[in-house]
């Protein structure tokens, strides 16, 4: 980087350890409330674990669609969350009022049903996400940064109000087609099925994504894009193609997990933004740009977000996760911008 | 600074005279709301005065948000932090809150028997001020190193933080800090006690018959204070290391800006600004709620910003009086002024006021970035371009962006 050396009490701090030392203690002291917990009550531990387990895997598909677009355009694409919200309330349309399933529809229609409102929604919303890209962000590639992300936060009230405008204020629950009764059960350490088919569904996608990226000759073409654009452009790929199919995977991945999400909450216009953050957090957390660093981000926010509602022993409780999601997004920025997987970008150097 | 200014006055033309009318018209402006609102098609729109007030403490704090934003160059997403602040310490410093204590320094219009910490009015913006560029410090010192949007981003966080930890305050090792999701109210009002009564001026401003006008002259006051100030510093040898780091951080670095203590107080003074304006409004509303500081309040204060010109006083002034009018009252008399002339029923924009700020973002950066009333130099930023690294883009040929550069 050609940047001049700045010097900061900050940066001498970090080069003389302090700083790593803070962040260690920190690291200590929640490795000794985990174990406390487990020591105490060791079923509801992992009861709770296999709760954010849950949930992780929820974040990951909504924090892979915000890592693939800033690995590509270096833009947050706050509307993502928001993406993601609409993508739940059109599927409840799609799983109660057109395909009708409910708690008494036979086993082969409720599979059949998922995976025929998994495909429309995952090409609906590639769709959606593309043309945002198209309307919204295409004509500020010249721009500076910070006008793509204020726009970007534009579109995002503009996503929030469509929801509204369609769906109103009320929050939309699909019924228990899907049983909430124990698939998996040691114990008393229990797995129900809707928490099952969370990754059932999940895991195929990640499957697909990652063969999609690695293998596919347009996979190639956006890890180039990402990598160095101008010698992409130069060595033929189409990058204004490759951008839009980053955004459309992000879409379909955000639709997907929108699908996840319903199987277990209700969820209404706005749910997007707070989880949009949350999912967000998971992508800095584990290096954003990173494919695999969202994911583990995503698993880590999951356990975090579930021990901290779940568990007894001196834990703040529901009413402080979102202070607890943004101090870990704050202090990462502050030990470790890289996160847990990425690699030192200016922003953070 | 005084031959400056009449150097100025001399040489600005026509402008000072415009400036000089609007503000002596928006003071008349309590004098002449009511017969505006006789006007035969126009007169449903005119604001109120109280509207007025709630208006000016808005565009007070687009100006401060703007010194962050349009001079500095930093995203700001968390501006409602301040405003809580501000709005808290009024809460703090001006009510029964803590009524284990009795402590009264200038209070007015309330028995001195009454239990809690009751300072004047004027003292308190004052510290209101000074204890939210004190946030602002404490959040920019080990956030400011970052550049762009991991900046905008810490700050949203710090902006989502503290309206959480305001409401879950009620119980701070058993203290009662903020009172929860209840809020703090009453909070006292301005006013000029005894000394000011003999003089003619209101002993409170809450007990006055012409409370809403005595609000506003003061809002106006504040506001005019911020301009000034605003103004001052734009043109202050920190005003131009602000816009050199804009321009180029890397460039200013070189020639001797020190970054962070530049970037550390742009965060300090425009904190400054939404702090007194949060004191202001709370005791305009008489109270301070864990519901008023919520993320959007931020986006609204960024559309204002965006709207007018980031970096143009004017622009800001014009956007910030133009959105907080469609706020406070605008949407909701069109909406129905529609309703009742067409019969839509599903014409709601109020409902829709967030996607309306929304939109006019998008369309304000696709169309016109540079805002309404757009400061020259910014302007030609964006028609030059800057060493902010950019997208990548394929159209110009060559176009080469730093973060290309400073990664190989």
């Amino acid at each position: 980087m050609a940047a001049p050396a700045v010097t900061t009490t900050l940066d001498r701090l970090r080069k003389s350890g302090i700083v790593a030392l803070i962040g260690y203690a920190l690291l200590a002291l929640v490795g000794v409330w985990l174990v406390v917990n487990f020591i105490k009550t060791p079923t509801e531990f992992i009861n709770v674990a296999l709760i954010g387990l849950t949930n992780g895997a929820i974040f990951g598909l909504v924090a892979l669609g915000y890592t693939l677009v800033y690995g590509i355009l270096q833009l947050i694409n706050f509307a993502h969350g928001d993406v993601f919200a609409l993508a739940g309330l059109v599927s409840f349309t799609v799983i109660v009022d057109i395909l009708g399933l409910n708690a008494d529809t036979s086993l082969i229609a409720v599979v059949g049903g998922m995976l025929l409102t998994l495909l429309v929604i995952m090409v609906l919303f590639s769709i959606v996400n593309a043309t945002i890209e198209l309307v919204a962000y295409r004509r500020l590639r010249r721009a500076p940064r910070l006008a793509a992300l204020i726009t970007a936060v534009g579109m995002s009230f503009i996503v929030q109000n469509i929801s509204l405008a369609i769906y109103g204020v009320g929050f939309y629950s699909i019924p228990s087609f899907i049983p909430r009764s124990e698939a998996i059960g040691i114990g008393n350490i229990t797995y129900s099925w809707n928490k099952l088919a969370v990754l059932l569904i999940t895991i195929p996608v990640l499957i697909l994504l990652t063969w999609f990226v690695r293998e596919t000759k347009q996979g190639k073409a956006m890890r180039a894009v990402a990598q160095d654009t101008e010698a992409s452009a130069m060595m033929g790929i189409n990058v204004n193609r490759t951008i839009s199919v980053t955004f459309a995977i992000a879409g379909a991945l955000a639709g997907s997990a929108a699908i996840v999400f319903l199987l277990q909450f209700n969820m209404r216009y706005d749910t997007g933004f707070e989880l949009g953050l949350i999912a967000f957090t998971a992508a800095v957390l584990g290096g954003i740009g990173n494919l695999s660093g969202a994911v583990l981000g995503a698993l880590v926010i999951g356990f975090i977000q579930a021990f901290n509602e779940g568990l007894t022993w001196y834990t703040p409780g529901s009413d402080w996760t979102r202070t607890i999601v943004f101090g870990i997004l704050i202090l990462i920025l502050v030990f470790r911008p890289e996160g847990l997987l990425g690699e030192r970008t200016p922003e953070g150097a | 600074m005084t031959a400056s200014f009449r150097e100025r006055l001399l040489t600005s033309g026509p402008g000072i005279g415009v400036a000089i009318l609007l503000i002596v018209l928006a003071f008349l402006y309590p004098k002449y709301a009511g017969s505006l609102n006789d006007l035969p098609a126009l007169g449903d729109f005119i604001p109120s005065v109280d509207s007025m007030v709630i208006m000016i403490v808005f565009t007070m704090m687009a100006i401060g948000l703007n010194m962050v934003v349009g001079y500095a160059g930093l995203l700001d997403l968390g501006y409602v932090a301040f405003y809580a602040a501000g709005a808290y310490t009024a809460a703090w410093f001006a009510s029964q809150q803590f009524d284990q204590w009795t402590f009264h320094f200038g209070s007015v219009g309330i028995s001195k028997e009454l239990p809690g910490i009751h300072l004047s009015i004027w003292l308190v913006l004052a510290i209101a001020g000074c204890f939210t560029a004190l946030i602002g410090i404490l959040i920019g010192l080990p956030t400011l190193r970052l550049r762009g949007d991991y900046l905008a981003i810490v700050t949203l966080g710090f902006g989502e933080i503290i309206p959480q930890v305001v409401r879950n305050g009620d119980n701070v090792f058993g203290f009662d800090l903020t009172h929860g999701t209840f809020g703090i109210s009453p909070i006292d009002s301005p006013g000029f006690g005894e000394v000011g009564e003999s003089l003619g001026l209101p002993l409170s401003y809450q007990q006055s018959f012409d409370r809403a006008q005595w609000f506003y002259w003061t809002a106006l006051v504040l506001l005019l204070i911020t301009v000034f100030c605003s103004v001052q510093l734009r043109d202050s040898r920190l005003g131009r290391a602000w816009i050199a780091i804009r321009e180029d951080e890397t460039a200013a670095a070189a020639m001797g800006v020190p970054l962070m203590r530049t970037k550390t107080w742009a965060y300090a003074i425009g904190a400054f600004f939404g702090g007194v304006a949060g004191a202001f409004y709370s005791s305009f509303k008489s109270g301070a709620f864990p519901a008023d500081f919520y993320f959007n309040i931020s986006v609204f204060l960024l559309c204002m910003v965006i709207l007018g010109g980031m970096g143009s006083i004017w622009g800001v002034l014009l956007g910030g009086m133009l959105l907080g009018y469609l706020n406070v009252e605008g949407l909701a008399t069109i909406g129905a002024k529609v309703q009742s002339e067409t019969g839509w029923d599903w014409f709601e924009p109020t409902k829709y006021q967030f996607g309306i700020y929304g939109l006019i973002i998008v369309l304000m950066m696709l169309l016109r970035p540079e805002g309404l009333i757009p400061e020259r130099r910014h302007r030609r930023e964006l028609q030059l371009g800057v060493r902010d690294t950019p997208f990548y883009d394929v159209t110009t040929e060559g176009a080469m962006t730093d973060r290309d550069s400073e990664n190989d």
